[in-house]
């Protein structure tokens, strides 16, 4: 590899191209773990694509199977206990489940990279940032160590950490949260990948660093043409950035839309449950409303509909027939057998009132 | 890292003292000082006396333990009754005792964490079982027993070791250092285990992977560096466990270092050898303790970057 | 040598076992979760066999010989294991067998009596200085930090060096002094433990409402210090017990911990150990050898399977 690499040359590293802009197919994607207490089928077939410059939401309460998602493309699992059972995830085409271990490590980081929640137990404690960085160019490009470290305070410029080549050498906890979380996203882009995960990577911030730390996200996007995949809980992070939006429940998608579409119609019970939740300026005075109850319980997920025992609209055949995740809609897919309804802004029956669901259902 | 050490010594400067005022306590206020100093007999009455005089014991207990700690600081560690100066013997023996105990950190270090690493990285396999009951074992077994035993089979045995190493040379101190190891290998590699275990789960070991290192970088350098810093702090206070060991395996092995000479002193009684040898050992645990604790500083950086 | 835990596993410990938010409720789950666990665990009952084993045979040595430990005939010293003695004659023509059976009483007594009093001195210690902070706080963990950088076997030397006994000292004044310098360098051991443990609930907001609504010292100690201490504790305690076991042996061994006429196995040891003896009569070693390490072995497995059954995440 050139030691004259220039990242500002974006793609011109990478022998993986996109086919027609297409950088990632998760196809069917089972996961589940296996403990003393029995197995929990985390993943039930999920699936989505990424193209180059997209920005890809995917939404979820904790244990909705979004970050099992996340690591299940990175190939970070931790395997025992997680295991994918099914399913492909295709890279440019190329099925990166079945690649062999080594050949997969080289496309994890270099292609594929990921940003965490957590910056300050995601990264090493015991070494200083630049090194971690630097890291990068070291492994894969087997630079060496000053061209890396020279490599590691331009990135570190590059998402704006004040003193970059004095900070080079200090430790993570010797930053704060937001700076931190910058330094974990200039080691995600270090080598240019396609693909970007971030995982939460605002949740632990404030909540005037979270707009900073998304605002760099964007820019640095639309700079170099990745694909992002935003995982999120929250859906106020993702209105601003996201091209499109896969809401997750109990390890599958139940709503997969272009986010002005979902955002002005959602077209399953539970993204409406969410979009309901948001407080809102121009809605002052009501009730807010939340959804009652608790993901289920992922060794056993009730039969039919999985959001069956939370639903408002809940009636016989949501308890016995699972329903598929229909295209409603143009771009536009709903795990409900009211999708359509839904989707037009029709209100299925009401089935229970709200109150009757306080306490939770857990079965 | 300065204030760091500075902050280090001082706070190792009231332990120092404590410990030595608790010893001097004991044995001169407590005790009775001249207990056993002529042989099995009591002293005469003129010795008591003359006892009394030299060691400052009818001026008050914080001058008698000042002018004492006085004549430690400047080496004088007493005269016992044979007429030798204890300093002197430990000085003659102190090298030996170095070695023995040299060649047993190797050990712990070297098997203690490679046996820790193993079974850390195949947990719940039968490398893991293996090394978790053969330590648990070695721990159940106290080192006078083991030594014996080894002594038994590869020295009076087999004859692949010297039975004794009364020479002290290193070929002889081999089959005692790792007795005297013996021990401590078997705790380092559990807590080696243990930590790595940990840390395999740590969030920036997942970080590792997702950076695309291979495995054996991922484990060898993210994880192991972590994992390593409590098993050094347990070198450290293990130390002492070290240095009274080193007594017991002295007298199996017949080893002339500092251990055999407070084994024998034991034996003949000899209180002067017995208190100067074990309060020079204390002061050497806790130097120990506080180098241990500054390469502490150095692994985990999160002590000495504030 | 067999050192208790070391401050820093300590408190590794009771931070692993004793989650600091963990209601009363949770308390109860954790413990019958721990007892589920310790049947399955084939070492725990292993462990527990072989205490009660040791326990009988401390309280009733007769039980398990006739011969008299004190009878010697040295016709027979060193004679071979044979069918009138299993485990041979020793120097003076003891019969081993019954010497290492009435051997037990002297182990199990120390280690028992010096695990209860580093228990008692180290949990008052302990509680008082996280309970009361401050100056008092500071002293007692300065005073832990003194006994606490002396290591066991030298501490243990120069304590029976101080203050010896000769073949006139009662057997129970021999042991009781045995005891006492394993306590005295033992206790700093439970202080930080239960110091820190004070530490983590005394924050929590249960605590607080407890104290705000008059709840006295006593009360909240027992009913919220104890409970989230006591996993660590045992755990701490049972592995230590089999330590100080050891560090009797050792000090007998050494010839400064128990005295003849006394009957134990370090000193059976000890007096087995010369060159010419093992050599010669390797069966007055290995008896004592093997019921001393299963004794240590019993207790240290019995700490271990509880801290697994208490903290099944670093299994």
């Amino acid at each position: 590899m050139s030691s004259t690499l220039n990242n500002e040359v974006l793609g011109s590293t990478s022998s993986w191209q996109p086919h027609d802009g297409l950088l990632l197919e998760v196809d069917g994607l089972e996961v589940e773990f296996r403990t003393r207490e029995g197995v929990a089928k985390a993943i039930n077939g999920v699936s989505f694509d990424l193209r180059e410059g997209e920005t890809l939401a995917i939404l979820g309460e904790s244990g909705s199977g979004k970050s099992v998602t996340a690591q299940a493309v990175m190939g970070i699992l931790d395997s025992p206990p997680g295991f994918v059972t099914g399913g492909e995830v295709r890279y440019c085409g190329e099925d990166i489940l079945a690649m062999s271990d080594e050949r997969r490590r080289t496309i994890r980081g270099p292609e594929i990279s990921m940003v965490f929640q957590d910056a300050l137990s995601s990264l090493n404690p015991v070494f200083p940032v630049g090194w971690q960085i630097a890291e990068m160019f070291r492994q894969h490009r087997g630079m060496n160590k000053s061209n890396a470290l020279a490599e590691a305070v331009r990135l570190m410029e590059r998402v704006q950490i004040p003193g970059a080549a004095q900070r080079v050498k200090a430790y993570p906890h010797q930053f704060s949260g937001g700076m931190r979380q910058r330094i974990m996203i200039a080691m995600a882009i270090a080598l240019d990948p396609a693909v970007l995960i971030a995982d939460e990577p605002t949740t632990a911030l404030d909540v005037t660093v979270q707009a900073q730390i998304m605002q760099l996200l964007e820019e640095l996007q639309a700079e170099r043409r990745m694909g992002l995949i935003l995982i999120t809980h929250d859906l106020g992070v993702v209105a601003d950035v996201a091209d499109r939006i896969a809401v997750m429940y109990a390890g599958r998608i139940v709503e997969y839309a272009d986010v002005f579409d979902l955002y002005a119609q959602p077209a399953h019970p539970y993204t409406k449950g969410l979009l309901e939740s948001i407080p809102r300026l121009d809605r002052k005075g009501e009730t807010l409303a939340s959804i009652g109850g608790l993901p289920p319980n992922l060794m056993q997920i009730p039969p039919g509909c999985p959001f069956n025992p939370r639903c408002n609209y809940a009636q016989d055949i949501c308890r016995e027939q699972r329903p598929e995740l229909y295209e409603v809609g143009h771009h536009r897919r709903s795990a409900c057998h009211f999708a359509d309804q839904l989707v037009r802004g029709q209100e299925p029956p009401l089935t229970r009132r709200r109150d009757q669901l306080e306490g939770g259902v857990r079965p | 890292m300065g204030k760091y050490v500075l902050r280090r010594l001082l706070q190792m400067v009231p332990v120092l003292i404590g410990t030595t005022f608790l010893i001097y306590v004991m044995v001169f206020a407590l005790g009775d000082p001249t207990a056993g100093r002529c042989g099995e007999r009591p002293c005469p009455a003129n010795y008591v006396a003359k006892f009394k005089a030299d060691y400052n014991l009818d001026e008050p207990l914080l001058v008698q333990y000042a002018l004492y700690m006085g004549d430690v600081l400047r080496g004088d560690l007493g005269t016992n009754f044979f007429g030798n100066s204890v300093s002197e013997e430990l000085i003659a023996r102190w090298p030996t005792t170095a070695k023995l105990a040299s060649i047993a950190l190797v050990f712990e270090v070297v098997i203690g964490v490679s046996a820790g690493v193993l079974a850390g990285i195949r947990r719940g396999r039968f490398m893991d079982h293996l090394v978790t009951v053969s330590t648990l074992f070695v721990i159940s077994i106290p080192v006078f027993v083991i030594g014996s035993v080894l002594q038994l089979v590869f020295g009076v045995r087999l004859g692949i070791f010297p039975v004794t190493a009364t020479q002290g040379t290193w070929s002889q101190l081999i089959l005692p250092g790792f007795v005297l190891g013996s021990i401590s290998i078997a705790y380092v590699s559990r807590l080696t285990r243990t930590s790595l275990v940990e840390n395999l789960r740590a969030d920036y070991v997942r970080t590792a992977k997702a950076k695309g290192l291979k495995p054996s970088r991922a484990v060898g350098v993210h994880t192991l560096r972590n994992s390593l810093i409590p098993v050094v702090t347990f070198i450290g206070a293990d130390f002492g466990g070290l240095l009274g060991g080193a007594i017991v395996t002295e007298r199996i092995f017949n080893v002339n270092g500092v251990g055999g000479f407070l084994y024998r002193s034991i034996q003949q009684k000899d209180g002067v050898s017995v208190v100067g040898t074990v309060v020079c050992l204390v002061v050497v645990y806790l130097v120990v303790n506080l180098i241990v604790d500054l390469f502490y500083g150095v692994l985990d950086p999160r002590i000495t970057h504030d | 040598m067999t050192e208790p835990l070391t401050a820093q596993e300590v408190s590794g410990a009771a931070g692993a076992l004793v989650p600091a938010t963990r209601a009363a409720d949770e308390g109860r789950s954790l413990w019958s979760d721990a007892w589920a666990d310790l049947r399955r665990n084939p070492f725990f009952w292993v462990s527990a066999v072989l205490i009660a084993v040791f326990l009988v045979m401390a309280a009733f040595p007769q039980l398990f010989t006739s011969t008299d430990p004190y009878f010697a005939d040295l016709a027979h010293a060193r004679e071979k294991p044979s069918a009138e003695a299993w485990f041979g004659y020793d120097g003076q023509g003891h019969d081993v067998y019954a010497r290492t059976i009435y051997g037990a009483r002297s182990s199990i007594l120390v280690g028992v009596f010096a695990t209860l009093f580093t228990l008692v001195i180290g949990s008052l210690f302990g509680i008082l200085a996280g309970y009361s902070g401050g100056s008092l706080d500071a002293l007692l963990s300065r005073l832990g930090d003194i006994f606490f950088a002396i290591p066991l076997l030298l501490g243990g030397i120069l304590i029976l060096y101080t203050f010896p006994s000769d073949l006139e000292t009662p057997y129970l004044v021999v042991v009781g002094k045995v005891v006492l310098a394993l306590g005295l360098l033992g206790w700093p051991n439970i202080a930080r433990l239960m110091r820190s443990s004070v530490l983590q609930v005394k924050p929590n907001d249960y605590v607080q409402a407890a104290r705000a609504l008059g709840a006295s010292p006593g009360r909240i100690i027992l009913s919220h210090i104890l409970p989230n201490s006591l996993a660590a504790v045992i755990v701490v305690s049972t592995i230590n017990l089999g330590a100080y076991i050891a560090a009797e042996a050792t000090l007998s061994y050494l010839g400064i911990g128990l005295q003849p006429p006394a009957i134990s196995w370090g000193l059976a040891i000890s007096e087995a150990s010369g060159i010419g003896l093992i050599r010669a009569a390797p069966h007055m070693l290995l008896f004592p050898s093997i019921f001393l390490s299963l004794t240590v072995l019993a207790f240290i497995m019995l700490g271990d399977a509880v801290r697994d059954a208490l903290d099944p995440k670093l299994r």
